[in-house]
């Protein structure tokens, strides 16, 4: 299955945030999405994701999902968006209950599912409990639950502190040697981008248009070995973000 | 690093220290202490404490004339009417009363309350409709309304329930939805993210989100229903605390007034009581 963003531009009242925008996430891609604060990364997987409508263009779905999917297009959230009041484990089933697995298949789904992200031992623990990044690997966890067909996630590891960001990084490139799964990673950190991004959508300043899109062809678990290759590009994408990054900052903002 | 080097170092460390403090006497000295303070300890034993002094304070006083017996019966003299209460078996007459009025007014209250409160919350033509109604209705002193109840629903328990059952619905309604309004966006849209009905989305996540604010209405609310229990048993009563209260009053029985009152507290105290067990108990995420 491929997503697929067609022309796509969208405007809050008179501020256009996105315009023209053309991109697609292929079946087991991550393709980074890059770009100064307020260029519009997130509105634009809002309407990925269909949370929301864009004024022009379309978000497209070309191909059918596995039919093994809950739910083809999950995401997860900067702020992890877990129950306060439910368990590590509940937090998942909650997910799951809604598309009918119950009983033995949902505790063999958890059960994957925490194995996976090294959670076993947390199931019945309280997201209270848990550091940042634990919470962020149930997320992820109860967003594997549902064996998503693209992930849709938002600045994920940017509410981390940068050790647990760096052991993050690490779990979610050996998770995508397990399950392969396509992504679409929006973030405006460029380290982040160039260690889990098979492609690099960079976008502009606001309205965000699509600048420049860089493809890597390092393999994701080797990136590390690769240094020089990883901080050229990444300064390269700086070089050309710089003065937008500058201009955005110093710019008002009354669009949230 | 072998260990012995470590350790010399360590004690090298210390003895500079203290050769600094000895070495420049007078010029060195401790950074001042400005923290500690505004810190909640938990004194279990001093609200007991406290109340017990009281009692043999009020009681010394009564027994010496320094307070008269008119103006306030001497605690024994309380406590003798209480043991009346209980001989009699009176007490239990009253209390059971009172009980079935404010257990049936206030749950029904909150029920509805709770149910008004979250449409409120969730459809917006419910919100625009009728939330003016609340904060227009929700001021009045509902005794001010317990002549119409009688009308309307009869001298007997009918209207007692519905004082109650008045003033227990807004400040219901209004902690329901004013709890739901500061639910989590996040979750909401997380809830839809996945997919989950609009009915999951209300049990699971719009209720117990709602649920600390609903239950610190409740706290508030109970207290409302003891007082408008009393109100409304003044009015055409046999029994009750309240009509109990009353009659004592007009008979200048001081020393019975006294010991209703002290009734209705145990009561407040024993409703605060449940609700904080019914806190511990449904919000244990919390911690």
């Amino acid at each position: 299955m491929e997503l697929i963003l067609d022309h796509v531009s969208h405007s809050y009242g008179d501020v256009e945030v996105l315009s023209d925008i053309s991109l697609s996430v292929g079946s087991g891609e991550i393709v980074c999405i890059v770009g100064p604060s307020g260029c519009g990364k997130s509105t634009l997987l809002r309407i990925l994701g269909g949370l929301e409508k864009p004024d022009h263009g379309a978000a497209l779905i070309a191909g059918e999902p596995p039919s093994d999917s809950l739910n083809p297009l999950t995401y997860v959230f900067q702020d992890f968006a877990l129950l306060p009041w439910r368990t590590v484990e509940g937090n998942i089933s909650l997910v799951l209950e809604d598309h009918s697995v119950r009983k033995d298949k949902a505790r063999a789904i958890i059960t994957d599912v925490l194995a996976r992200t090294k959670l076993s031992e947390f199931a019945n623990a309280w997201p209270r409990q848990l550091s940042g990044g634990m919470k962020q690997r149930v997320a992820i966890a109860r967003a594997l639950s549902v064996n998503p067909a693209v992930m849709l996630m938002d600045e994920p590891l940017s509410a981390l502190d940068s050790q647990t960001r760096e052991l993050l990084m690490d779990d979610l490139i050996e998770l995508w040697g397990q399950v392969g799964f396509s992504a679409c990673y929006i973030t405006h950190n460029l380290a982040e981008a160039v260690r889990l991004g098979h492609r690099i959508v960079m976008l502009s300043r606001r309205p965000g248009k699509i600048r420049e899109i860089v493809d890597i062809d390092i393999p994701l678990s080797e990136r590390i070995n690769h240094p020089a290759e990883t901080s050229a590009i990444q300064r390269r994408l700086w070089e050309a973000m710089r003065d937008e990054a500058r201009a955005a900052d110093r710019e008002l903002s009354d669009v949230a | 690093m072998s260990l012995d080097a470590t350790n010399e170092i360590e004690t090298r460390t210390r003895r500079n220290t203290s050769d600094l403090q000895q070495s420049r006497k007078g010029l060195v000295k401790p950074v001042p202490f400005r923290g500690g303070g505004f810190v909640h300890t938990r004194h279990r034993l001093i609200a007991p404490l406290l109340f017990v002094v009281l009692v043999i304070l009020w009681e010394v006083g009564s027994q010496t004339g320094f307070i008269s017996n008119i103006a306030l019966p001497a605690p024994s003299e309380a406590a003798g009417a209480m043991s009346d209460l209980f001989e009699t078996g009176m007490i239990w007459k009253h209390l059971s009363a009172s009980l079935y009025r404010l257990v049936i007014g206030w749950s029904l209250g909150s029920l509805i309350g709770v149910f008004v409160g979250l449409a409120i919350a969730l459809f917006s033509l419910v919100r625009a409709g009728v939330s003016p109604f609340i904060s227009a209705l929700f001021p009045i002193p509902k005794i001010a309304l317990l002549p119409l109840f009688i009308i309307w629903f009869g001298i007997g328990e009918g209207s007692k329930v519905a004082t109650i059952l008045f003033g227990v619905f807004f400040p219901t309604v209004i902690a329901t939805y004013g709890g739901v309004d500061n639910v989590d966006r996040n979750l909401i849209r997380m809830g839809q993210s996945f997919g989950l009905s609009w009915m999951s989305i209300v049990r699971k996540i719009i209720i117990p989100g709602a649920l600390p604010a609903i239950l610190s209405g409740f706290r508030i609310s109970a207290s409302i229903a003891i007082i408008l229990l009393v109100a409304a048993e003044m009015i055409g009563a046999e029994y009750g605390i309240g009509a109990y209260i009353l009659m004592a009053g007009a008979l200048f029985a001081t020393d019975q007034l006294i010991a209703g009152v002290a009734m209705l507290s145990v009561l407040g105290l024993t409703v605060g009581w449940l609700i904080s067990r019914a806190e511990r108990l449904l919000l244990s995420w919390r911690a």
